[in-house]
């Protein structure tokens, strides 16, 4: 008889999300992912200024912030034929690169660490000889025994106090945290030195765009202008400070994140078998090195690795109708022509239709509809999007800056190629490209830098601005790379307003529920097979969980509460 | 391990801070909080024998980004205070635990600190159809939302979602996004807008909290007045230009290239009160106008919903020449046929008359309005 485990909410994740597995034997056999939150961005946008939507579907998500507003302001440059100047391009890479920095490291240590580190445990450690690893791992100054000695006192005081705060009821003790406790106490040490570091990256984003989070973005460019001889634009002192924040940031990166990846792997290669789920990858690619258009160049490729083939990428067509398809047989929602058939987003239909069980409630009714995501399918098949799905794709496609970045990491942990499928290779992968934007960040400032020089300051393609200069009829898509995975924005203008407006997100790929054909999606086809040592404390499925890194808000689709669709909304 | 909890000042001895350090903190404090020099003693009595607060900290229908502006607060020691001060007993974004873990944390301290924890929330309530659009651990935000509200000492409404339903409950609102100052009554609530708000301002919030064990003076819409009192074109740096009648026509013109006030591109600093100009964002590195977008007027009630943002404001109350803006425009083309120093010695000798004007009258009607209170 199997044993159902419910685990809501799910927590160190964005949003609202709920795990439901049966588990036999000790394994999971059968999962279950839904999300429980819903506000209804879509039904929102509708009759908006186009111009004005990077702004709302930036509010999709202040964790992953930025993204929204890349793939909305691209969307509508794509729809009305705006090609934005080489600087704005640069600046929107720069702030791509700042987010992934600030995003994988916060994901790291302060939402995914715990599930590896036992921060009671750290107390037993011996400050010499913590100090001694962590001087054998890294050269990062902060690893004297005094620091580990006066952060363990700290860690002490703090559970004496009796008050746990964020550490209350933590799975401490159990017997799946295999680290020794120096290295517990340098990951609790690091824990704390990340959350003090992540809000220095971030400032690259004020710089640019005022403030973070949600910073301003601007179709046809970026908002801010550059100006070497005024105190009110871009000037030295501005760029100089976004050169030392990167510099902080590499430094960061190479010296604190990824020697601690390196060292805590080892005790978890078993992971490195567990949680691989799906065998296709799915990545839109990102970072344009010559313009949005010319998709060859980008530094993450576009592709798609169906059956872990890593000898053969396809091709990946957001505007081809039969490719990016989403289907509602387990979602909330109803479709005018049945509930089996896809939909592509530019066709979009939706139809509020809650069937779940009235709160309070125990169990979902996994047999029909239990979840606010819908489900998406490429070709018909579901897709892993993620850190892993670039670097696969990016590894198919012969990239070999990320061969060579994945050939060191292997052999430095000295295991198979196929632990990249797997629970340790979504987590390992998430590192590696952490390591090569920061290294391509560095090229997009100097070329920054360069086209100053050279007497471009330009910044924002004025063109089509004015909605008067658009078609009464038009459409466009914007592809990003979120940092948990690709995502697009479909927009259908009519009339200088939004008639349609759909977003398809990574965790709309990862999180959601089956499909007609009953194809499970990324998280619930990871958990089959994961052992759970205790049905009470179920800390496996937290790290398979936690290794897609979940952020639930903007993965939900909304509609109107009555279950009418709203053609027209007036706003104004 | 039923113990006394450690005082915020105990808390910096075991942690290597000096007296001095300590005193130092607190004066900063003071200052930071805008408090006269004779109230310094005030905060460190408060802080040498107050245990830490215990908090829960609850997330609605939400985007996380208030959670995220939160861990942005700069200033070196208080954000290191707040971890250390706060005892963050509930929060779905950081917590170690999860699922029936998570939830019994809460439980427990809902139970044990009864009338005595802080309850912090991110997000609206949906209120339409028993709540559905939002349910955690199977029950519905509303249902939690009074539960937790019943034994809470204050509400901190943080961010434009809990204190005024923000992007959720703009038009159509299709669930039902209710801000919590409309759900629940009797018990004290702090708004705290903006998307987010600004890290220190909601750091601010805290230790005003705790330094003096009282709610801030709040404005007519629950705002801390600290944070909240002057509007962003008043602070704004840029302001010497709009009085001069110094717009951006384009982004990226030569106007963007000088500064110049970002009004004509839809600013709606004029119309929004937060602390942008004035603590700015990620420790006063810039903010929204500094680094070239007009400002769009997060902290306020249904900014959403006036009108497109790159339309600029036709007036705007206690102001009635910024509906001449336009003519200013005029003004200035005609003057720069003129000469620049001409130019801007007429429009300035102008313009300083109108405003002075105008502000006279706003300040002679906004201390009618205070003696009515």
């Amino acid at each position: 008889m199997a044993n159902r485990i419910v685990i809501d909410p799910i927590t160190r994740i964005e949003g609202h999300l709920r795990i439901e597995v049966e588990v036999k034997d000790g394994k999971v056999v059968d999962a279950y992912s839904s999300g429980t939150m819903v506000r209804g961005f879509e039904i929102i946008l509708k009759g908006r200024d186009p111009r004005d939507a990077w702004a709302f579907v930036e509010r999709a998500c202040g964790v992953c912030t930025t993204v929204h507003a890349l793939a909305s302001v691209r969307a509508v440059e794509d729809a009305v034929k705006i090609v934005v100047p080489p600087n704005a391009e640069l600046i929107r890479n720069l702030m791509f690169c700042a987010q992934y920095m600030q995003d994988h490291v916060v994901h790291f240590y302060h939402l995914h660490a715990l599930d590896w580190v036992d921060v009671v445990s750290a107390l037993k450690a011996n400050p010499n000889e913590t100090s001694k690893i962590a001087q054998s791992i890294s050269n990062y100054p902060k690893s004297s025994p005094a620091y580990f000695s006066d952060l363990q006192k700290r860690l002490t005081t703090f559970v004496n106090s009796g008050q746990l705060g964020i550490f209350a009821n933590g799975y401490w003790g159990h017997k799946a945290y295999k680290l020794p406790p120096e290295v517990n106490l340098i990951g609790v040490a690091h824990y704390l030195e990340a959350l003090e570091w992540q809000k220095e990256i971030v400032k690259i984003h004020t710089i640019f765009g005022g403030k973070n989070p949600h910073p301003n973005y601007l179709v046809g460019g970026v908002p801010c202008a550059i100006n070497i001889d005024d105190a009110n634009a871009l000037n030295a002192e501005r760029l100089a400070y976004v050169g030392t924040l990167l510099a902080e940031a590499k430094e960061f990166i190479e010296q604190v994140y990824i020697p601690d990846l390196l060292a805590v792997a080892p005790y978890y290669l078993d992971w490195g078998g567990i949680g691989g789920g799906l065998e296709n990858y799915l990545a839109y690619g990102d970072l344009p090195t010559n313009g949005y258009a010319d998709v060859a160049k980008f530094k993450f490729p576009r592709g798609a690795v169906i059956g872990r083939n890593l000898n053969e990428v396809q091709e990946v067509d957001g505007k081809d109708a039969e490719q990016i398809q989403e289907y509602i047989s387990h979602s909330w929602y109803e479709y005018s022509d049945g509930d089996d058939k896809g939909k592509h987003p530019w066709v979009g239909e939706t139809k509020f239709n809650y069937t779940g069980p009235k709160p309070p409630y125990d169990q979902l009714n996994v047999d029909q509809k239990y979840s606010w995501l819908k489900t998406p399918r490429w070709k018909g098949q579901a897709m892993e999007v993620g850190p892993l799905a670039r670097v696969l794709v990016a590894y198919a496609s012969g990239s070999t800056e990320v061969k060579d970045l994945v050939g060191f990491a292997l052999g430095k942990l000295n295991v198979p190629a196929a632990a990249l499928f797997s629970t340790l290779g979504r987590t390992a992968a998430r590192g590696l490209e952490t390591m090569l934007v920061s290294g391509w960040s560095k090229e997009f400032y100097d070329q920054l830098l360069a086209n100053i020089k050279n007497g471009d300051t330009r910044t924002f393609n004025n063109s089509n601005w004015e909605p008067s200069s658009w078609p009464k009829d038009a459409k466009g898509v914007g592809l990003t790379e979120a940092p948990r995975g690709a995502l697009a924005h479909w927009i259908v203008i009519k009339d200088e307003k939004i008639d349609n407006y759909q977003l398809v997100v990574p965790s709309t790929w990862n999180a959601s529920p089956r499909d007609p054909k009953g194809q499970m999606s990324a998280y619930e086809s990871s958990l089959i097979g994961t052992p759970v040592a205790d049905p009470e404390k179920p800390l496996e499925i937290l790290r398979t969980i936690h290794s897609f890194d979940p952020c639930l808000a903007c993965a939900v689709h909304l509609y109107d509460e009555k279950g009418t669709y709203v053609h027209q909304v007036q706003t104004f | 391990m039923e113990q006394k909890p450690l005082t915020i000042y105990e808390n910096m001895q075991l942690r290597g801070y000096s007296r001095r350090d300590f005193l130092k903190f607190a004066s900063w404090l003071a200052a930071f909080i805008g408090i006269e020099a004779s109230g310094v003693g005030n905060i460190v009595r408060a802080m040498e024998n107050k245990p830490r607060l215990p908090v829960v900290w609850f997330h609605f229908q939400e985007c996380t980004c208030c959670s995220e502006s939160f861990i942005r607060s700069s200033h070196p020691i208080v954000s290191d205070i707040i971890l250390d001060k706060i005892s963050l007993d509930y929060t779905e974004t950081l917590q170690a635990a999860a699922g029936k873990q998570a939830e019994e944390a809460l439980n427990e301290t809902m139970k044990k600190y009864r009338g005595e924890y802080l309850m912090l929330v991110e997000g609206s309530i949906p209120t339409d159809d028993d709540g559905i659009y939002c349910c955690i651990g199977g029950r519905s935000a509303l249902d939690i939302v009074k539960e937790a509200a019943s034994g809470a000492k204050a509400i901190v409404a943080w961010g434009s979602c809990a204190s005024n339903g923000c992007i959720q409950s703009s038009k159509p609102n299709p669930t039902g996004a209710t801000p919590i100052h409309k759900i629940i009554s009797g018990v004290p609530i702090i708004n705290v807008p903006g998307c987010p708000p600004i890290g220190e301002v909601m750091a601010g919030t805290i230790v005003h909290l705790l330094a003096f064990d009282r709610i801030p003076q709040l404005d007519g819409l629950g705002r801390p007045k600290a944070f909240y009192s002057r509007r962003v074109h008043d602070t704004c740096y840029r302001r010497p230009n709009y009085d001069a009648g110094l717009f951006v026509e384009s982004f990226d013109d030569e106007n963007a290239k000088r500064g110049y006030c970002l009004y004509k591109m839809g600013c709606r600093g004029p119309v929004t009160y937060n602390s942008c100009g004035v603590i700015k964002w990620n420790n006063g590195v810039s903010y929204p106008i500094q680094s070239g977008h007009g400002c769009i007027g997060c902290s306020e009630a249904n900014f959403w919903d006036n009108g497109p943002f790159y339309q600029h404001l036709a007036s705007f109350p206690g102001f009635g020449i910024e509906t001449t803006a336009d003519t200013i425009g005029v003004v200035v083309g005609a003057a720069t046929v003129a000469g620049i120093a001409a130019h801007a010695v007429s429009t300035n000798i102008k313009k300083r008359k109108m405003i002075n004007q105008a502000i006279n009258d706003t300040n002679s009607s906004t201390e009618k309005e205070e003696v009515k209170k």
